[in-house]
């Protein structure tokens, strides 16, 4: 029963994240007076890509072509390890927190390699440009991960989340800064706009499309299925870790449904607050992307020494 | 001390207390004038905010007209000044080039770290709600400083002074419920006339060696040696 409804879970996660992309766009064209797609749009693209042929390169290898399966696999195992609706669920009884960085880490790796494989300039500038984000977005990340371990003594999300969940209302001043620096970083991994535009294909700021440029076809639908999955899951991980209100704790239908409730509304203020921000923010030079990832670093840090000096010094 | 254990209020204390520790930061790492005077009126602002929660938390009253003075003077009256200073000088669309702003975030948070073990005996030693924010005042008041070394435009460093000030004000407000009223009015007052005379200071200042910049003060001195032997 306990597999079935992880299973459940983990498909419900990877069928809802075109939705949140479909909705997160559709937002943001009401914000800018443009004609708003359906919100089912990205099923439909992601159909299309799917019935058409794949055109590979002459010097494609083999990893090329396994990359877009690798990182579509890493991230539903990454979003197994989450938890949607419900805690206690085995699959997050196995993996905890830095696992799931883990995932993240080895998707990213195979879509670098990938970029590079074909040889083409902008594969290679992609993935360059990836791999130094990554660099100094994951530290921010794990120090983020490292504030809540401390709070709740353990690094099991499913654990955490209760933990958080039973203690009520508390004013803690480490989440608020691990909850700046964690929307930070995904911001930066997930290519929002301040640092990358995933809607242009402009080589002077291009960093993730540069790299999936040359895919076509199914693999492109992977590619960009994976993309929003991700999305959604720094989304989740925000709403519930931080808001963990209304999350089921036990398998009751009622508990399930009033769950999944509360998820979609945290999910679609959550987008609400991206497209405001995306809205009023203007995409920032590469060379400032250090900046601001030093400065989620510096935050994610802060809210682990605001932990040890305010709340149990 | 266990946080979850406080009342709301003493939580919202905390909270703000390390709200303005951010705002600290955040003027660290600002390199235009204009964003920096308003994140300084924002910390006045959050200031105000953490020692009228003091208020009620104690149940001290007169802590509320330290509440207000703070609003008025940090928070309104004095960036409003600075702001107004800025524009008449012309450089409220200036970027100063901050050597290196991680490495500088960085050793912010060192500074944080030194101060927590600095003030950890007196923090045993009190038996305030308060107590654990008396580490964050102490880093604010050196990461005041850390701003007036790193800068070189005289109003950065003004604005790190003032900053200096804020950190020393809630020192006092969360280590023993906030000063004499009479010490609180003079230190007040002192604001108010050093922010008047630093904008004297700077009309000066650009009348002498035409820009702000503080570094500009030693090269001229050093240049003007050969020239006298010259004659």
């Amino acid at each position: 029963m306990r597999w079935v409804a992880a299973a459940v879970q983990t498909a419900l996660f990877v069928a809802a994240a075109p939705l949140l992309a479909g909705w997160i766009k559709r937002v943001k064209c009401h914000m800018q007076n443009r004609a708003a797609p359906s919100l089912l749009q990205p099923y439909r693209d992601l159909a299309k890509l799917f019935r058409k042929e794949i055109v590979l390169a002459e010097n494609a290898s083999w990893l090329f072509r396994t990359a877009p399966y690798v990182v579509f696999g890493a991230f539903v195992l990454a979003a197994a390890v989450v938890p949607l609706v419900a805690v206690h669920l085995p699959t997050a009884a196995i993996a905890d927190v830095i696992v799931l960085v883990g995932f993240f880490a080895l998707a990213r790796f195979f879509q670098a390699l990938a970029g590079l494989d074909i040889g083409t300039a902008f594969g290679g500038m992609g993935s360059s440009r990836e791999m130094t984000v990554a660099s100094l977005a994951e530290p921010a990340m794990l120090m983020a991960v490292f504030t809540l371990a401390m709070v709740a003594s353990t690094t099991n999300l499913s654990v955490a989340i209760e933990h958080n969940l039973d203690a009520g209302l508390v004013l803690r001043p480490s989440f608020l800064f691990a909850l700046l620096g964690l929307a930070m970083v995904a911001i930066a991994e997930t290519g929002r706009i301040p640092v990358d535009n995933p809607a242009t294909h402009l080589e002077l700021t291009m960093l993730h499309e540069a790299m999936v440029l040359e895919y076509s076809g199914r693999h492109l639908a992977l590619v960009e299925w994976a993309g929003q999955i991700k999305l959604m899951i720094y989304a989740v991980l925000i709403a519930n870790i931080f808001f963990p209100w209304g999350i089921a704790q036990d398998f009751a239908p009622l508990a399930l449904g009033v769950g999944m409730v509360a998820v979609a509304a945290k999910l679609a203020a959550l987008g609400i607050a991206l497209v405001v921000w995306e809205t009023v923010i203007a995409k920032m030079r590469l060379f400032r992307v250090p900046q601001f990832l030093g400065f989620a670093f510096l935050l994610a840090l802060l809210g682990m020494l605001t932990q040890v000096i305010l709340e149990t010094g | 001390m266990n946080l979850a254990q406080l009342s709301l209020y003493d939580q919202a204390v905390v909270v703000s207390a390390s709200l303005v520790l951010l705002t600290s930061f955040i003027m660290l790492a600002q390199a235009r004038i204009v964003p920096l005077i308003y994140a300084f009126a924002w910390q006045g602002a959050l200031l105000a905010l953490v020692t009228a929660l003091v208020a009620y938390v104690s149940g001290h009253p007169h802590l509320y007209v330290s509440a207000l003075l703070t609003l008025g003077l940090k928070a309104l009256l004095i960036p409003w000044m600075l702001h107004r200073l800025a524009v008449r000088l012309k450089i409220h669309h200036e970027i100063e080039a901050i050597t290196n702003p991680s490495l500088m975030l960085l050793a912010g948070a060192a500074l944080v770290i030194f101060s927590y073990y600095v003030s950890l005996p007196i923090v045993h030693l009190s038996t305030l709600v308060t107590r654990n924010t008396i580490g964050v005042s102490v880093a604010i008041v050196l990461l005041g400083m850390l701003l007036m070394v790193s800068r070189s435009k005289a109003v950065a460093q003004v604005v790190g002074f003032m900053s200096i000030e804020n950190g020393l004000f809630f020192a006092a407000v969360v280590a023993t419920y906030g000063m004499p009223m009479v010490v609180e009015l003079g230190i007040a007052f002192d604001v108010l006339v050093a922010a008047v005379i630093f904008g004297v200071f700077f009309f000066q200042m650009r009348e002498s060696i035409d820009s702000l910049d503080v570094d500009r003060l030693n090269r001229l001195s050093e240049t003007a040696e050969p020239t006298e032997g010259g004659r």
